[in-house]
């Protein structure tokens, strides 16, 4: 072996590495935790756990300041296998050691791939209404229909990111092509009133909703209640020129839009991006108890009619606090409700493939931690015990 | 001599808890201590009066007793008789408790003006209640997190008067003295009075004096309801939801409808008509009849306020403290004389304030049909109580006082601490929809306190270390190895704990919510406990550090636990936040800032430590 090989392993190999990970580690989960307060637990898993450096812009540019989580995962991850397969020994005495370390290795592997796979979704239910679709959390779609069809609708989805950037969008199975003239990540919608100026870049509606209404821009919001209702102006252009443009917005209270084109019937709106399912829930009925006298939630629940086309599941379901439904790989817990109105339920829709992974984890490395200080515990005893007559 | 010393001493103790065991006494001839064994519900707890009583004193004062104009003491349940049936004397007892100048000063008040320079009565807050309402709303307006020492006083003390306006009209219409014979008077004319009232209604022929009474004593009634949440009137016989207990007003506007005046709310306002005219046979027989009546369909309740009086008279965490703190004090003094004597003598002083706690907690665990930690008050308890097992143990097998010291000074401060967390209300309150399972607060949350213990041990016995090193000469080789020892014993007791509650937390987090992690602020706390514990571990394996170093790192131990208790709800983001506290901020930090000048104590160069080089 030569010299460089060596400090390889003896760089990858150290104690001292793990315990300046676990320092960056805890500096990072610190650091995080703090900054929940500015921008949101989602933000900032993405700015800090999950990337491999923690950014901060300084003017424009973003400079890495701190090493993100998989920075320090990763090296964790090196770290614990080299070790591990550098020290192992197959002794009892180590077992305990190499038990919580194996353990430790699959829970960070399997926080890695809940990172990738995990997607979180809100699905809200109206009582008597099915429902097969949820809807995302933080990322919303331009959604042109074509309703032409009554049994069938035609959906084009565009992922707000794409629209947002303002270039001509052509979709093959629509007869014109997209534009957005004006975006904002966060608006308000207001009553246009006559004589009031209109919206900052003099871009007007021509069609739809727009004509009576226009959009004010608002700052982005962190807040974890809260959520960004991103308005956009959207100007379709057929063979023959301009159609129209409409004003849009993700503000549940804008329904979409209709127009027909070339004989066909199509609507236009700005919605929380969609995942659909092969199956329906409806909810049949939303219960919430308060302690008696109080305004303290005794408890919630949903009682749910699950039912997949074919018939093969027809059945109800109860969801309510620590006790949700799991069903095709998504896990729907009782998340919320609208105060005041009992005829909804606000679910929570988790899929996370690998959610098997810290349970195993966790079995193996709590196995190893009580094999390893149960040891040291007799050992303490035994060496008491040999002490302790030549004391008295 | 010396070796039954320390037993005299375990005989004396016991003496002494013994003797706050023993019932409360009736001040007077009125059963005031019957009356406060009656239950009533309260945020949506069954509860004596007397904890109403008392929990309403501590938010109201901090304190539990009062002191009258004319200098009485006034048992916590006499003070609330007096708030209910004669108002016009408990407006003149000063047990409102104003600490902000700036609060004073928008009643026009001087602290020489208050009991104790910071207790005032109604009647001298009464004349600028108006301004102060103009206040509490201008400072309602501003969200919670960044409101001003002087809006948060505003809301408080606003808050406070509204919690006595509660207490004032829970039982009878205030300021009315003879509010007995108006309901019997209301009893006999009720039918004709609403059939006046119907007719007047109807522009028919009727009897106006009989009308304009009804009206007049129903809003009283209705008054009676809007202005309290104290349900104290027990669900109709013969209604099976046992929660259903109403407020006196709401049951007294029944009337109107039934016909008959509900017992209960009579019975009432006989206890006012017997407290107000100061006739204590009729007070004592009415509350042997009502307690029979309620014992019919509540006997088990009954008895679950009667043990929950005792156990707030005997106040068993307060006796604990006194016995850590005295603990504490003896234990040290074993490091300067009679080693064997005082040492002996703090482990059963410990032992006895241990069995204490454990009876308290054990006892709050029966009332609340909880495990032992349910909220923020109750971890506190918990914690202290695990430390000081841990403490037993180590001193069981060391007996060099060490574990005393640590135990006595860790119980005290953690009773300490729930104390003031008590300040805010009843401590035994229900459980929030998504909490309530017993089964994950069982096992996460009490597992993960003990971590908590563990680690606040670990912590402590690093300062011994420090300060015996550092001030003394007591730190000699052996005591210096087996203080690291015990420290690094629990420091794995610490990490297995820490790690295996954290760990259920995620089974918790993903049973409910179909997410194991999600680096909400109070699991990222719990997770910076678990890697401060593995860097210590790490950093000792690996020869990092040495013996002092190892102990600086355990007192760094004690703010990433004090972090993941309570700073972490200051914060006010993710699914933890519900025990938000207020005022607990500059004792957080201050705490840290303490650690940190113990972890910087503990690199003070060798040769300026007075024990010398022993603690290398």
């Amino acid at each position: 072996m030569n010299d460089v090989t060596r400090q390889f392993r003896d760089f990858f190999t150290s104690l001292t590495l793990t315990v300046v990970l676990l320092v960056l580690g805890m500096v990072l989960v610190f650091a995080a935790t703090l900054d929940q307060v500015n921008l949101g637990i989602w933000a900032v898993q993405e700015k800090y756990f999950r990337s491999f450096f923690v950014l901060a812009k300084f003017g424009d540019i973003p400079v890495p300041v701190f090493p993100g989580g998989y920075f320090i995962g990763g090296l964790m991850l090196i770290n614990l296998i080299a070790s591990h397969a550098y020290r192992f020994k197959a002794t009892l005495r180590q077992l305990g050691i190499q038990l919580a370390h194996a353990g430790l290795i699959l829970l960070l592997i399997g926080e890695l791939f809940t990172g990738i796979l995990q997607d979180d979704f809100s699905m809200r239910l109206t009582q008597e209404e099915p429902r097969n679709y949820s809807e995302s959390f933080r990322e919303n779609e331009l959604a042109i229909v074509d309703t032409t069809d009554p049994k069938h609708d035609e959906v084009v989805a565009i992922p707000e990111s794409i629209a947002a950037r303002g270039e001509t969008i052509q979709h093959p199975k629509l007869p014109f092509r997209v534009i957005t003239r004006l975006y904002y990540p966060n608006s308000l919608i207001r009553n246009r009133e006559a004589g009031t100026p209109a919206s900052p870049a003099a871009i007007r509606a021509t069609k739809g909703i727009g004509l009576n209404v226009d959009l004010t821009p608002l700052p982005i919001t962190y807040k974890q209640d809260e959520r960004n209702l991103p308005g956009a102006f959207v100007e379709l252009v057929g063979s023959e020129g301009t159609i129209g443009t409409w004003v849009i917005s993700a503000d549940p209270r804008m329904p979409p839009q209709r127009f027909d084109y070339g004989g066909r019937n199509y609507n236009i709106s700005l919605r929380f991006t969609r995942a659909y399912k092969d199956y329906t829930l409806t909810l049949l009925k939303f219960s919430h108890d308060k302690y008696s006298g109080t305004e303290i939630p005794k408890n919630f629940s949903s009682r749910i009619r699950l039912q997949t086309p074919g018939g093969a599941d027809d059945r109800e379901v109860l969801i309510y606090m620590n006790n949700p439904l799991r069903y095709a790989g998504y896990t729907f817990y009782q998340a919320s409700f609208e105060p005041g109105n009992d005829k909804v339920t606000i679910l929570q829709v988790v899929r996370n493939p690998s959610w098997l992974m810290p349970y195993i984890a966790c079995s193996v490395m709590t196995l190893g931690l009580l094999w390893q200080f149960t040891i040291h515990l007799l050992g303490f005893i035994a060496k008491r015990r040999r002490t302790a007559p030549a004391a008295a | 001599m010396k070796k039954a010393a320390p037993y005299l001493v375990l005989v004396l103790v016991l003496a002494w808890v013994a003797s706050t065991l023993r019932a409360p006494r009736n001040p007077a001839a009125f059963d005031v201590q019957g009356f406060g064994r009656l239950p009533v519900l309260v945020n949506g707890r069954l509860k004596p009066l007397d904890t109403v009583a008392r929990s309403s004193l501590l938010q109201l004062q901090g304190r539990q007793t009062v002191t009258t104009p004319d200098g009485r003491r006034l048992q916590p349940v006499e003070w609330l008789l007096d708030v209910a049936f004669r108002p016009a004397k408990a407006d003149t007892y000063q047990h409102f408790e104003i600490v902000n100048p700036d609060v004073l000063a928008v009643f026009n008040l001087r602290t020489t003006e208050g009991q104790g320079e910071k207790r005032f009565s109604l009647r001298q807050l009464e004349p600028k209640i108006a301004e102060l309402q103009r206040q509490a709303k201008l400072a309602d307006q501003v969200e919670s997190a960044v409101r001003t020492p002087f809006q948060r006083g505003v809301l408080q003390i606003y808050g406070n008067l509204v919690h006595y306006q509660r207490l004032r009209h829970a039982f009878v219409s205030p300021g009315r003295p003879d509010f007995l014979g108006e309901l019997l008077q209301f009893q006999d004319q009720v039918k004709a009075g609403v059939a006046a009232v119907r007719a007047k209604q109807a522009g028919q022929p009727h009897d106006e004096s009989a009308a304009k009474a009804m009206t007049d004593i129903g809003e009283r009634f209705v008054v009676m309801a809007e202005s309290t949440t104290f349900l104290v009137v027990p669900p109709d016989a013969g209604n099976p939801d046992l929660t259903a207990w109403k407020s006196a007003g709401a049951a007294l506007l029944e009337t109107f409808r039934s016909g008959t005046v509900n017992p209960a709310a009579l019975a009432y306002a006989g206890f006012g008509h017997a407290w107000h005219g100061e006739k204590p046979e009729q007070f004592n027989k009415l509350v042997e009849l009502f307690r029979a009546d309620l014992a019919k369909r509540f006997d088990a309740k009954l008895r679950k306020c009667d043990l929950e009086t005792r156990f707030n008279a005997a106040q068993p965490f307060y006796t604990s403290s006194v016995l850590y703190a005295l603990a504490f004090f003896v234990a040290l003094f074993s490091w300067l004389v009679w080693p064997s004597l005082l040492g002996r003598s703090a482990f059963w002083i410990i032992a006895v304030a241990w069995a204490v706690a454990t009876a308290g907690i054990l006892c709050r665990m029966w009332l609340e049909g909880r495990p032992p930690v349910t909220n923020l008050y109750s971890s506190a308890l918990f914690v202290g109580w695990g430390a000081v097992g841990l403490c037993l143990v180590l001193e069981a097998i060391y007996r060099n006082a060490i574990g005393s010291v640590a135990a006595g000074a860790i119980g005290f401060s953690t009773l300490v601490i729930a104390h003031h967390l008590s300040l805010s209300g009843d401590t035994m309150e229900m459980m929030r929809a998504v909490l309530d399972s017993n089964f994950w607060l069982a096992t996460h949350v009490v597992v993960i306190t003990a971590g908590y213990s563990a680690t606040f041990l670990a912590g402590f016995l690093g300062i011994i270390y420090v300060l015996r090193g550092l001030l003394t000469r007591s730190l000699d080789r052996p005591t210096a190895d087996a203080l690291t020892r015990m420290t690094y014993g629990i420091t794995c007791f610490a990490i297995l704990f820490n790690f295996v509650g954290t760990i259920l937390g995620g089974i918790w987090a993903d049973q409910s919510w179909g997410r194991f992690w999600g680096w909400d602020p109070k699991e990222n706390g719990a997770l910076i406990i678990v890697l401060w514990n593995a860097i210590m571990l790490h950093a000792r394996w690996g020869g990092i550090v040495r013996q002092r170093g190892f102990m600086a790192l355990a007192i760094g131990g004690n703010i990433v636990t004090s972090w993941s208790w309570f700073g972490t709800n200051m914060l006010g983001v993710g699914l933890h936040s519900y025990g938000f506290t207020d005022a607990a901020f500059v004792a957080l930090s201050s705490f840290v800032v303490s650690q940190l000048a113990l972890i910087a104590l503990a690199n003070v160069p060798l040769k300026f430590w007075r024990s010398g080089p022993a603690g290398a």
